[in-house]
């Protein structure tokens, strides 16, 4: 027997043809994917551990400061890796981009005119531990405006990258926050499946809320699971 | 036992290059990958794979991000999934988006792969994220140079005859060493081979 991982749920995963989204018009694949059977190529991937990771990489609110703090909301933001399974997934690198408070990117080609801040990178990683479990500290990020139409503008959000333990688990995704009356304006969001679009929403948890500190919100991935196959 | 459902993808946008590639595009973060995926002096012969994005208009993406994973020059990953380990301190891993080339090219400096398993050809595989993509498409690139395993391998033969070469880079003679090129045609014509692994 070897282990190789159950097929991507298409049900659960926006189509590449978005055409609300404008930019998926010229940039989405056109043509059918065709199949692979898994090999070595696919069940195995890079491996990236704690051993990778800078002291503060996980805490936003202190690793790109210049002599003061970030401004805005501090939050909590933890939650499980998991398989499809429920299996805990450990050892497991996560990689976080965002814009800062006031909606605004780090990154040169946004020039969207809201403040930048000093104190504020937005980038920031993790590894999962044994129970597969990660946390990062940051600051809310704002909406920002964007130009896919009219007043178009992007619900708060992190963008998250993870490599689970296989090339065919490559996860990059958005984490939204709760009761954002922009989500249903949000062409990226909404080109999810209906049942499946709160999967993209952390939850308030106060018991993830550090007291005069911060507030916490829980959100879990969900990767795809091991299955046995028989060798040939 | 009921399935938890599976996370959905959502875009990397446009914005990822100080967190994912920092070090490429001049941010103060360290990066834990580049397109340089040879450290110290690791066996196997050096290439350097390099190519643009193109969209369905044809016009260059510049800002795509391509990551590659690859076996070492015996064909064994570094990874506990490879009975055979690589040992030689290859971590087979590269990642670069197409912001910082004047080109809008993609470059890794690598070292051939070996055949994996015997019957597949030596290949790299990658994966394409961009603004514009919900969700990361993956190819695969073969080399010119290696026709007659190209010929027995067996996801090169589940693709049609005339789309096979959409995955398969031209070698070029430099006198650095061998360059070999492929562009990642997301649309039109000669739209690359995007694989369901
Ligand atoms: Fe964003």
């Amino acid at each position: 027997m070897t282990e190789t991982y159950a097929p991507r749920d298409w049900s659960s995963q926006p189509p590449y043809l978005h055409p609300d989204y404008k930019s998926t018009v010229l940039r989405a694949p056109t043509k059918p994917l065709i199949p692979i059977r898994q090999s070595l190529s696919e069940i195995t991937g890079p491996v990236y551990g704690h051993e990778s990771l800078g002291k503060l990489d996980a805490d936003l609110t202190r690793n790109a400061i210049k002599g003061g703090e970030p401004i805005g909301e501090r939050i909590v933001v933890t939650g499980r890796v998991l398989d499809e399974n429920g299996r805990p997934q450990p050892n497991m690198l996560i990689e976080i981009w965002q814009a800062n408070a006031a909606g605004r990117y780090v990154h040169v080609v946004d020039q969207h005119p809201a403040p930048l801040d000093p104190n504020f990178l937005g980038g920031g990683r993790c590894v999962t531990d044994s129970e597969g479990r990660y946390k990062f500290t940051t600051i809310k990020p704002g909406a920002y405006p964007w130009g896919n139409h009219e007043n178009a503008w992007r619900p708060a959000h992190i963008h998250f990258s993870l490599f689970g333990p296989s090339l065919s688990t490559r996860l990059v995704t958005q984490m939204y926050f709760p009761g954002d009356p922009l989500l249903a304006f949000d062409p990226i969001y909404m080109g999810t499946p209906a049942d499946c679009r709160e999967l993209l929403i952390s939850r308030f948890m106060l018991e993830h809320t550090q007291p005069s500190f911060a507030l916490g919100y829980e959100f879990d991935f969900v990767l795809r699971g091991r299955r046995q196959t028989p060798v040939e | 036992m009921s399935k938890l459902r599976q996370t959905p993808s959502q875009t990397v946008g446009p914005f990822f290059a100080y967190a994912l590639t920092p070090e490429q595009y001049g941010y103060d973060f360290t990066s834990i990958a580049g397109g340089s995926l040879i450290e110290g002096d690791v066996p196997g012969q050096r290439i350097r794979i390099e190519g643009r994005v193109l969209d369905g208009k044809g016009e260059v993406v510049p800002d795509a991000m391509i990551e590659i994973w690859q076996a070492d020059g015996e064909g064994r990953y570094a990874h506990s999934a490879d009975p055979r380990g690589s040992n030689v301190g290859f971590r087979g891993f590269g990642r670069m988006g197409t912001g910082t080339d004047p080109q809008s090219r993609f470059i890794f400096d690598t070292i051939k792969p070996g055949s994996v398993d015997g019957a597949q050809a030596p290949h790299i595989n990658v994966v394409v994220f961009m603004r514009g993509l919900l969700l990361h498409a993956f190819t695969r690139i073969y080399f010119s140079d290696e026709a007659a395993a190209n010929a027995r391998d067996p996801v090169l033969a589940s693709v049609p005859t005339e789309r096979r070469n959409t995955l398969i880079a031209v070698r070029d003679e430099k006198s650095a060493g061998a360059v070999y090129r492929l562009d990642i045609h997301m649309q039109g014509p000669n739209e690359t081979v995007f694989f369901d692994v």
